[in-house]
């Protein structure tokens, strides 16, 4: 309610001009004639070609009338939604949003301190803390479950977080036809196709390889994920350096002609269906050949080629916040807070990422509760200055009088919640004096100490019974093939 | 005068430039160098160089390729002149790597290879998504004695089993040796597969190679 004029400016970051996001989409599109694209699934290989795309044998030149019509039919924006059916992630609609990120192969062990390969259960865990944490709009198949066996891995982890979620999901298949039962199963959770197509609840990552291919995998999934009307989210890694060229305006043009491609073979299978433009690119460290997530590089990255999508009308992804660090160190809050930030005043509809260590490969529970405390403050940021009274200073100035009656003020009161996020305990405010006598308490051990609290506090969100039986039936009939264990890992945790 | 011929071999390799090593490796020909000691006392003390240098820190992954290629295109030249006087390179060890069938992650795979040859080692790279026949039938093309097996994703760590399984099949192992490594690689994974070994960087796959050859040589 501002009083007079001057409204807040909302924070935001570009690294590119106009003219050169212009010039960046004009190479992506002399990519797509020269060299081409390798699209190696047959039947996308048929659509691109049935279209007027020039093929020989996997090379695929795809010209510009095809993209233009493409993004003609690619919606702008579209929204996940909770178990109620409610919209709970807004692409495209000028909100950030964070959710964690996915895939780790380890979990920092809250008692060892070890990286040690994940399991199911500590899927449940990662699941619990990221539902009682508002930061995140969204949850993810976090990790891979060591215990579960592989081919039917993404399927079951999908069903871990439907067990104990019901905010929206981000996921991914691990082959080709993978995508096939997952959407059964969030049918199931739906209450049918329709239903699920109507209101999605989950988002798909499918990942071109760099430089310039769409794998039988990743072709195969956008295809599959077009035809159900179940959004997908190309997740495109230029690889400074290494995969891509160094520059990182070079690995943006490289990212821009991916997607492009993509697009253009997920709306030739389902036009009007939703697709992101997402990416999780990172720059290669000459020293060691590492990929690290952390770097300020990486980070801008994503800022530019987010920039670029935007430009084309197209939902928005970023891979921030995570770090390269092994604990929940100075470098670990350091390298997650400044692609937190950095992400959000760029925009990015969704940013994963949060949780995950070691250059994505480990996933921490306790890094969720820091994560979330360094999202909340960037959410803070985008906030901006308020306006919220009549005379931005000069009343309270003078109420206050010259021995600073502020904190009796009721405008103090009234406003404060406002103009201050209050983050949790994780975050030392104390003063020295409290912080000794509460044993020195450091980052790692107020984090372990919050992620307690909160899954003490955690409720299971209500599921369906009869839902629940039919998925775990499913679940059930996929896996036992693939060697699941009868008594299904994880699942013990998920009910307790 | 062979010092001079020397230096420029030395220079060739460690300035990344694979035509001026061709040439290097070409005049030494004509200089009646033999092969074998263009390549001990030419090429190879840049490589060493290169390797030093990249080990403290001063020289990056780029600096490591482009030496790489100029040695490989310096040997391109002089192989058929060791064939003509039939003999053989001595390398530290011969090693067939590869990234398992289903999985297209290369770039640790790559950089442990390019580590390997750099250090002595015979490297032949079969590339990504490499089946377990190509494994085998590798290992019989190059008389193999490491076998490098590279796997990023859980879906397919489990082909390292499978390869393995088919290397045994083939009467190979012993005595070709399995190395093993990838993001979710542990060293408890390979032991339960069989593996001779597992490493979790480049530099240790090195360390880990050349224990496994010294340990086939003593069997031997
Ligand atoms: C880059 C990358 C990709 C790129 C690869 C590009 C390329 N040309 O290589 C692309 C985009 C193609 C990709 C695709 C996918 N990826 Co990927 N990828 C990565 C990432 C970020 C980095 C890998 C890397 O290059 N690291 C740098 C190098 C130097 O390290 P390294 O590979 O670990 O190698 C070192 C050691 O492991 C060891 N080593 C490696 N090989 C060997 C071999 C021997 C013999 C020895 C001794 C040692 C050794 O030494 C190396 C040097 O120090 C990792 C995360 C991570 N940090 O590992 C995920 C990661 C491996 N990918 C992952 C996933 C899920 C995928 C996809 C399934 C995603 C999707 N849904 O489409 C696809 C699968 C594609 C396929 N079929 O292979 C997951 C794996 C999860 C799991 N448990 O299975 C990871 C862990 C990321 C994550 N959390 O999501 N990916």
């Amino acid at each position: 309610m501002s009083a007079l004029p001057g409204a807040p400016l909302r924070p935001s970051l570009r690294l590119l001009g106009d003219d050169l996001v212009g010039r960046i989409l004009d190479e992506a599109h002399e990519l797509l004639r020269d060299p081409g694209v390798r699209v190696q699934d047959p039947e996308a290989v048929a659509l691109l070609a049935g279209a007027g795309a020039e093929v020989a044998g996997e090379v695929v030149r795809i010209p510009a009338r095809l993209v233009a019509a493409a993004l003609a039919t690619a919606p702008g924006s579209f929204d996940l939604h909770d178990r109620s059916g409610a919209p709970a992630v807004r692409y495209g609609a000028g909100v950030v949003q964070f959710d964690p990120g996915s895939s780790g192969v380890n979990v920092l062990d809250p008692a060892t301190g070890d990286h040690r390969p994940s399991t199911a259960d500590d899927l449940v865990r990662l699941v619990r803390v990221a539902e009682m944490l508002p930061a995140y709009d969204a949850q993810s198949t976090a990790i891979v479950c060591g215990d579960v066996p592989a081919g039917v891995g993404d399927l079951y982890r999908l069903f871990l977080v439907l067990l104990g979620s019901a905010k929206p999901i981000v996921t991914g298949a691990f082959s080709p036809r993978g995508t096939t039962a997952m959407v059964d199963l969030l049918a199931l959770d739906a209450g049918g196709r329709e239903a699920l197509a109507a209101r999605p609840r989950a988002v798909f990552d499918v990942c071109p390889s760099p430089p310039l291919t769409w794998t039988e995998f990743g072709a195969r999934n956008l295809l599959d994920l077009a035809r159900a009307r179940v959004p997908a989210e190309m997740v495109s890694m230029p690889l400074a350096g290494g995969a891509a060229p160094v520059t990182l305006v070079g690995s943006v043009v490289q990212h821009a002609a991916e997607c492009l491609a993509g697009v253009v073979i997920h709306q030739l299978a389902g036009p009007g269906a939703p697709i992101v433009w997402g990416g999780a690119p990172s720059i290669v460290d000459m020293r060691t050949g590492v990929t690290p997530m952390g770097a300020i590089e990486t980070a801008m990255l994503d800022v530019a080629y987010a920039q670029v999508g935007r430009a084309l009308g197209l939902p928005t992804h970023g891979y921030l916040g995570a770090t390269d660090g092994k604990v929940l160190d100075a470098q670990a809050g350091l390298e997650s807070g400044i692609g937190a930030l950095v992400g959000a005043l760029a925009g990015i509809d969704l940013i994963s990422g949060a949780g995950m260590l070691d250059s994505l490969r480990c996933q921490s529970a306790e890094k969720l509760v820091l994560d979330a405390e360094g999202i909340a403050m960037a959410r803070r940021l985008l906030g901006g200055v308020a306006t919220p009274t009549a005379t931005l200073a000069t009343a309270m100035i003078r109420a206050a009088g010259p021995e600073a009656r502020f904190l009796e003020q009721p405008e103090t009161r009234r406003l404060f919640r406002g103009e201050q996020l209050l983050p949790s305990p994780v975050i030392d405010r104390a003063s020295l004096r409290a912080w000794e006598d509460e044993g020195r308490p450091d980052t790692r051990a107020r984090a372990r100490e919050r992620v307690e609290e909160l899954l003490a506090a955690y409720r299971r969100p209500a599921l369906d019974p009869g839902v629940e039986a039919a998925m775990t039936d499913l679940v059930r009939a996929v896996g036992v093939p693939h060697g699941l264990a009868a008594d299904l890992p994880g699942v013990a945790a998920a009910r307790a | 005068m062979n010092d001079t011929a020397f230096e420029a071999m030395r220079r060739a390799v460690v300035d990344g430039d694979a035509d001026a090593a061709a040439a290097a490796a070409s005049a030494a020909i004509a200089a009646g160098i033999p092969p074998l000691v263009a390549i001990d006392e030419g090429f190879m003390p840049g490589m060493k160089e290169v390797g030093a240098g990249f080990a403290a820190g001063d020289l990056f992954l780029p600096d490591m390729m482009l030496a790489a290629r100029a040695m490989q295109r310096a040997l391109n030249v002089l192989e058929p002149e060791l064939q003509k006087a039939a003999v053989e390179r001595a390398v530290a060890g011969r090693v067939v790597i590869g990234t398992v069938a289903g999985d297209i992650h290369e770039i640790g795979k790559n950089l442990v290879g390019m580590l390997l040859s750099t250090s002595g080692f015979e490297v032949h790279d079969l590339g990504v998504n490499v089946s377990p026949e190509r494994f085998v039938a590798a290992v019989q093309e190059h008389r193999a004695d490491i076998v490098g097996l590279s796997a990023l994703l859980t879906t397919t760590m489990t082909g390292q089993r499978t390869i393995i399984a088919a290397l045994q099949a083939a009467g190979l192992r012993p005595p070709v040796k399995v190395m093993v490594g990838g993001a979710p690689v542990t060293g408890a994974w390979a032991s339960e597969i069989g593996a001779d070994g597992y490493s979790e960087d480049a530099m240790g796959a090195v360390e880990l190679a050349k224990r496994l050859v010294g340990a086939g040589e003593a069997a031997r």
